[in-house]
């Protein structure tokens, strides 16, 4: 591993934190090798890489591995620098950006986790805080056409991946994106528009799928 | 001198923080690191000043940095923007590679090692022994990160030293109120020199509460602690 050059991806292809790397190193046009992962049985390189956490994604850069989404995707940013910027240059936009993205970390998984791993009332509160959270980052949002501005940046890198489970947190929690965030739909369209964008979605039915195996698995269903 | 850091001079610098808060601790230090001019405006957070709902509407917490207008949030990301926005000392290192294994680590003493040591303080039988246990596990996985080295940053102290601020002087005084010996010399040497390294640095002993009041706040507080298992600065 120590002396390869290149560029490799372990993920693993629900993954939102996987995509959000996916799409960082497409808006860069760098080339890497993706390797799927079976998170049941950790490969050693995973292990290897990875040995804290053994959590997918991680990108190895000629041999050297980098753990966590957020900082997976700063890395990207400062390294291939000389392409679509990702962070604003200015330290205070930057700042709002990671903020913004930090949120949605802080925030948007777990909830979302709670909305499929829960039933009855807690689930119901699952419902409202993820509206409340979907209505925040909406008004974030505001008119702009990407949470930065004018070009898709950080914070739309951050959170576009959760796109892909709109769908299973709108069934299971039986209301509608659309009705209570609907600048944030038109949003996800423009987002979906961009290659990077398209090239990392899945198809958010499959998404559905794999929660209700993981209900089964947590016994949930 | 350049206009863009004369005009950065002309702005006021506030810091809505906490005497006694670990986080709060790691805004000013990276602020003095800069030796930039704040003032520090400190909140009573059982009674939230306007000002801090107003530059923090979201998680309405210390620290908050106040550059001219322009409010920042959350420790991590002050401490970034202070080494970003502000000239002089290297808070993060300046290679990509070096700065995403600062901020690895940092993020590691936020979600592992700060919370398996905070339970272990507040939790009894098996619950604690459990989390005694993980926190030992945390402890030794960050100490391995100091061979070689004297701070976290290298010769210096840096983002990583910063965000474990709350072990080099907090842990002490809440595994003292705790009646727990978690941390110690036996155990972790090279951590224990660290802190002591960390806490004699000019910038960061300006920063610290005095370990007396601390330890009697944390005392006053324990019941309520142990109860909630929320940090109580108020």
């Amino acid at each position: 591993m120590a002396s390869e050059k290149g560029v490799t991806l372990l993920d693993f292809w629900v993954s939102p934190f996987g995509q959000r790397a996916r799409i960082a190193l497409a808006e860069k046009g760098v080339h890497y090798e993706y390797k799927e992962q079976n998170l049941a049985e950790k490969s050693d390189l995973l292990l290897k890489s990875n040995p804290v956490y053994k959590k997918i994604p991680v990108l190895i850069h000629d041999g050297k591995p980098v753990c966590e989404s957020l900082i997976i995707v700063q890395y990207i940013d400062e390294v291939w620098s000389d392409k679509s910027p990702l962070l604003p240059s200015d330290p205070y936009q930057k700042a709002q950006a990671r903020f913004w993205a930090d949120f949605v970390d802080k925030k948007v998984f777990d909830c979302g986790t709670r909305l499929w791993k829960l039933k009855g009332e807690e689930q119901e509160a699952a419902k409202k805080e993820m509206i409340e959270i979907l209505q925040l980052l909406e008004a974030q949002l505001g008119d702009k056409k990407y949470f930065g501005g004018d070009t898709f940046g950080y914070v739309d890198v951050a959170f576009i991946p959760f796109n892909n489970w709109f769908y299973s947190y709108e069934t299971l929690g039986n209301f509608s994106i659309e009705a209570v965030a609907p600048t944030l739909v038109e949003w996800v369209e423009r987002c979906k528009e961009r290659e990077s964008v398209a090239k990392t979605i899945y198809d958010p039915k499959k998404v559905y799928e794999f929660v209700g195996y993981l209900q089964k698995k947590f016994g949930v269903a | 001198m350049p206009q863009e850091r004369e005009k950065q001079m002309e702005e006021t610098v506030k810091l809505l923080g906490t005497k006694g808060s670990p986080l709060s601790h790691r805004a000013e230090v990276a602020l003095r690191l800069k030796e930039v001019k704040f003032e520090f405006l400190n909140e009573d957070l059982a009674h939230k000043s306007d000002m801090l709902l107003r530059y923090n509407p979201i998680h309405k917490k210390v620290p908050v940095l106040v550059h001219g207008e322009k409010p920042i949030a959350e420790s991590l990301i002050v401490i970034e923007y202070v080494d970003e926005a502000f000239e002089g000392y290297n808070i993060l290192p300046r290679d990509p590679y070096e700065r995403a294994m600062a901020r690895f680590w940092a993020r590691f003493i936020d979600e592992k090692v700060i919370p398996a040591f905070w339970m272990s303080c507040w939790t009894d039988g098996e619950t604690q022994k459990g989390f005694i246990a993980q926190s030992k596990e945390t402890l030794t996985t960050l100490q391995r990160q100091l061979e070689g080295k004297r701070f976290f940053g290298g010769d210096s102290i840096g983002l990583v030293d910063l965000a474990g601020c709350m072990i080099a002087f907090w842990f002490a005084v809440l595994q003292e109120v705790a009646g727990i010996n978690l941390l110690n010399e036996e155990d972790y040497p090279v951590l224990c020199r660290w802190a002591e390294d960390y806490c004699r640095v000019g910038a960061v002993s300006e920063s610290l509460l005095d370990r007396n009041l601390l330890v009697a706040h944390f005392a006053s507080k324990k019941e309520r602690i142990f109860a909630t298992k929320a940090p109580v600065y108020d």
